[in-house]
């Protein structure tokens, strides 16, 4: 089952369109959870909110994420060893209030942390392909320099 | 014991602030604080406050926002808050700040060119503010790792 997660706050259109239309070549379950979709999609199956417990059995069910460049999903796909590819949102077709998102995939994919489409034509092949693997792992919690710093600063 | 408050909108926030907060656990009497009432369900056995949600497209719900940190504060006497954000935290932080508390911010890793809005407002008057890039620190905004641990 591939899952395709655009986060709770913004509708993600172009994102939803490419794997609907796209759904019918995979032969593969998808779900996407979506956010006032601004069209019905016909060949995947669609879920609104999910609270955090419903989203992990989902996430833990599937065989692939598809996700926005959402830092939540991310760091969750890399602490699962859960291969994902990142779509990100962009603020110039009204996708996200800045271009964060672009900034964050552009950052990942020169670091190779995670797979990232940059466009539909790079998501739509790597999806007929399929094979996508992860490509880090992370531990369950942040650099112990960052955690140590904080603690040093309460303490003082 | 030292009392911690840990606040964060739910989705990447929270759970970035979770990777930071969790691990102090053994060293504070820690007070999550999130924008869902599900997500105490990923810190169960810690205290857990619900907050209200807003963003800038919403600003107005700023006003009960304000007024729930003041009491949720109040009462909790934390000796530091600290935040991931977005704006809720930037909120939490204020109200901590009026209090007399000591106030960290953590700039979301998500902001890879520049700090956040909220973050670039959080540097004027927390204690303390962190980015997640080491090539954005400054004087002021600091840097000493990441949520993703020492791999990144």
């Amino acid at each position: 089952m591939i899952f395709v997660t655009i986060g709770t706050q913004l509708p993600f259109d172009r994102l939803i369109k490419i794997i609907d239309e796209l759904a019918p070549q995979l032969n593969e379950e998808v779900i996407a959870q979506v956010y006032q979709c601004g069209f019905t999609p016909k060949n995947i199956k669609t879920v609104d909110f999910l609270a955090p417990d419903e989203f992990n059995t989902l996430f833990d069910k599937a065989r692939l994420i598809v996700s926005h460049a959402g830092m939540g999903t991310i760091l969750s796909a890399l602490q699962k060893d859960k291969p994902i590819i990142v779509f990100p949102r962009i603020a110039a077709l009204g996708e996200h209030r800045n271009e964060h998102q672009l900034a964050t995939a552009r950052k990942f994919k020169e670091l190779g942390t995670v797979n990232v489409a940059m466009n539909e034509d790079e998501l739509t092949s790597m999806l007929l392909d399929g094979n996508q693997t992860t490509l880090q792992h992370i531990g369950n919690s942040a650099s112990s320099s960052l955690i140590q710093s904080i603690q040093a600063f309460i303490d003082e | 014991m030292k009392k911690v408050m840990a606040v964060a909108s739910i989705g990447g926030h929270w759970i970035q602030l979770l990777r930071i907060a969790r691990p102090m656990e053994g060293h504070y009497e820690m007070v999550y604080v999130s924008t869902h009432p599900k997500c105490a369900t990923m810190v169960e056995g810690q205290k857990y406050c619900l907050t209200t949600d807003f963003s800038r497209s919403d600003a107005w719900k700023l006003v009960p926002a304000f007024l729930k940190a003041i009491k949720t504060i109040r009462k909790e006497k934390p000796d530091a808050i600290i935040t991931t954000g977005a704006a809720p935290g930037l909120v939490y932080l204020l109200v901590g700040k009026l209090f007399g508390r000591k106030t960290i911010w953590i700039d979301s890793i998500a902001n890879a060119e520049h700090l956040s809005a909220s973050g670039r407002m959080a540097s004027w008057f927390a204690s303390r503010t962190y980015t997640q890039w080491e090539d954005l620190a400054t004087g002021k905004i600091q840097y000493a790792g990441n949520v993703f641990g020492n791999t990144l």
